[in-house]
């Protein structure tokens, strides 16, 4: 039971980051039918970002608490201006060409951010500075530690801050509507351009705070961390329904929880010797022992899986819907 | 002059869809462009916008030349287009629609278009989608009446509806004429025009071949053998 509850809690802050990754992904295809492969990589540049401005105020003394806030206010505006330049040197161009042409584009940007990282910050894995106290309260058999509450208190804020900003203002609308039909928002005076920068703007913005928010988690940094970490909240981006707002907070949050729980079992229900007649087959092999066939490593490939099944079931994800008309 | 083209040319990729027309509007009017399907009528129209490019041609509006405006500009300048087959967007509210329609003077208040269009009152926490044919006619009127236009480019506004409903959308443009705007407006339906209108042209295949009073285009043998369904007495 408490394996459950564990995991439980971990995954709902894995799955938290993931979903504001997933939105950047999510909201950029709403507007421009663009998988923006290069999203992940906005969230690297944002915890390099606050590891170097971390790890330079670290020893100064300040409290830990205002160190990670400068460090994620100075990547938030990093992030943005690396979202709004792609956008406007790279995918803008492109605008009504085929759509492979931004797809191969978007990699080309992603491999491009990598390297400019690697230049800048080495390939090394950078160890994030544990300036944060970390108390751990325990709750019906889980721990929960005081990181994963901020994080998941800092991912519900983004996600309702970014559904107020969708919903109900006058630019959410206006993003709204050029999804729908930008010939037609730009007759009504929408300058359909200016949305979709600043589209790509708000992505990299949440981008910074999560990259933020998962190197202080998992304590490391790496150039090559948007990759997977972007895969993964792209997968939950798509089980959600991509461009589906809803639907990448979701997908994120499931994404993160299958993940956890799949790890914390898969030990477990891979274990040949639990199981009688196997361990009969097994003979001594088993004696006291454990044949665990999938150790937790395999927790990717089961977040992937699950991918995978619910779009054999539900093609356009779980919320999504085909849109049929785009007049 | 509120409105004039001249030479005006559209291509797409080798077809001359619109072939250097001329076309003029006055403060104040409402002019129809008549023409059988294919004739060229909602290139001209979406020219005028600058949602296509023209290839040719000079495009004055007030005085200002906007053939290198940007579309989104154009609103702002009291210039707007109802286009053909509405285009409302469907999944938002119609209250939202009514917004994107004040976006370019930066917010605006519905109540006067809920007064002329009670309908949309009623139905304004409604997906657009949802509408009817009718309803959804009314809505892309409404919101392009929030930019406050000085001139209304019509594209088919009776396209796909009822008798009944053709009707009424004609009355509601004669109201819109009457307080002021100037109208362009684009039909199949050429008799309801023309008894609407003031002035008229003819397009076919890309050119204006006739144009003069509404009067004058009633009773023109041609016009009326080949947009009013009548054989030549
Ligand atoms: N996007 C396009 N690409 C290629 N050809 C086009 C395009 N749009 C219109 N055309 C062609 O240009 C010509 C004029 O079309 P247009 O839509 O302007 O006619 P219309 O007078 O509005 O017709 P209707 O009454 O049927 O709406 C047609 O021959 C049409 O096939
Ligand atoms: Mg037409």
């Amino acid at each position: 039971m408490d394996t459950f509850l564990q995991q439980l809690v971990n995954g709902l802050t894995a799955g938290s980051v993931y979903a504001v990754v997933a939105l950047g992904y999510t909201m950029v295809y709403g507007i421009i039918q663009l998988i923006n492969f290069a999203h992940g990589e906005v969230v690297m540049i944002g915890a390099m970002v606050a590891f170097t401005v971390i790890n330079a105020l670290a020893p100064g003394g300040l409290p830990p608490l205002v160190v990670v806030l400068v460090g994620t206010a100075c990547a938030i505006p990093v992030c943005m201006l690396v979202g709004y330049s792609m956008e406007r040197l790279a995918y803008r161009p492109l605008r009504g060409a085929p759509r492979l042409a931004p797809l191969i584009t978007a990699i080309g940007v992603s491999i491009l951010l990598q390297h400019l990282a690697m230049l800048v910050w080495s390939r090394n894995v950078l160890a994030f500075p544990q300036i944060i106290q970390n108390t751990t309260y325990t709750l019906a058999g889980a721990s929960i530690t005081s990181v994963q509450i901020a994080i998941i208190a800092v991912c519900i804020a983004l996600m309702g801050g970014l559904a107020l900003l969708v919903y109900r203002t006058q630019l959410g609308t206006a993003m709204r509507a050029t999804a729908q039909n930008p010939h037609v928002a730009g007759l009504m005076g929408v300058d359909v351009n200016r949305v979709i920068a600043a589209t790509f703007v708000i992505g990299a913005a949440l981008g910074a705070v999560a990259g933020v928010l998962y190197g202080t988690y998992y304590g490391v940094a790496q150039y090559t961390m948007g990759s997977i970490l972007g895969l993964k909240a792209f997968s939950a981006a798509v089980l959600g329904g991509i461009g589906n707002i809803p639907g990448a907070m979701l997908g994120g949050v499931l994404l993160g929880l299958v993940e956890a729980l799949g790890a914390g079992y898969i030990g477990d229900l891979s274990d040949l010797c639990a199981y009688g007649w196997i361990a009969d087959l097994m003979g001594e092999q088993c004696d006291g022992g454990h044949f665990i066939l999938f150790g937790s490593n395999y927790q990717d490939v089961f977040a992937f899986l699950v991918l995978i099944v619910v779009l054999v079931f539900r093609p356009s994800g779980l919320l999504g819907e085909r849109v049929g008309d785009r007049a | 002059m509120l409105l004039e083209a001249r030479g005006l040319e559209v291509h797409y990729g080798g077809i001359r869809a619109v072939k250097g027309i001329d076309l003029a509007v006055d403060e104040g009017e409402l002019v129809c462009l008549i023409g059988a399907n294919g004739a060229g009528k909602t290139s001209t129209l979406k020219a005028i916008c600058r949602l296509i490019p023209s290839r040719a041609g000079m495009l004055r509006y007030r005085g200002e030349d906007i053939a290198t405006s940007p579309v989104h500009a154009l609103p702002r300048k009291g210039l707007v287009m109802v286009p053909e087959g509405r285009g409302i967007f469907r999944q938002l509210t119609v209250e939202e629609n009514l917004a994107i329609g004040a976006y370019a003077l930066g917010g605006g208040d519905p109540e006067p278009q809920y007064a002329s269009f009670p309908r949309l009152r009623e139905r304004r926490k409604q997906v657009a989608g949802t509408l009817s044919g009718g309803e959804q006619q009314m809505l892309a009127i409404a919101r392009a009446l929030m930019t406050r236009p000085k001139l209304l480019l019509l594209d088919e506004p009776s396209m796909g509806l009822a008798p009944l409903m053709v009707a009424k959308i004609f009355e509601i443009v004669r109201e819109i004429a009457r307080q002021g705007v100037t109208i362009l407006l684009v039909e199949q339906n050429a008799r309801l025009a023309l008894e609407l209108a003031r002035r008229g042209y003819v397009m076919e295949s890309g050119a204006i071949t006739l144009t003069g009073t509404a009067g004058d285009l009633l009773h023109d043998s041609k016009v009326r053998e080949a947009y009013l369904g009548e054989g030549v007495a």
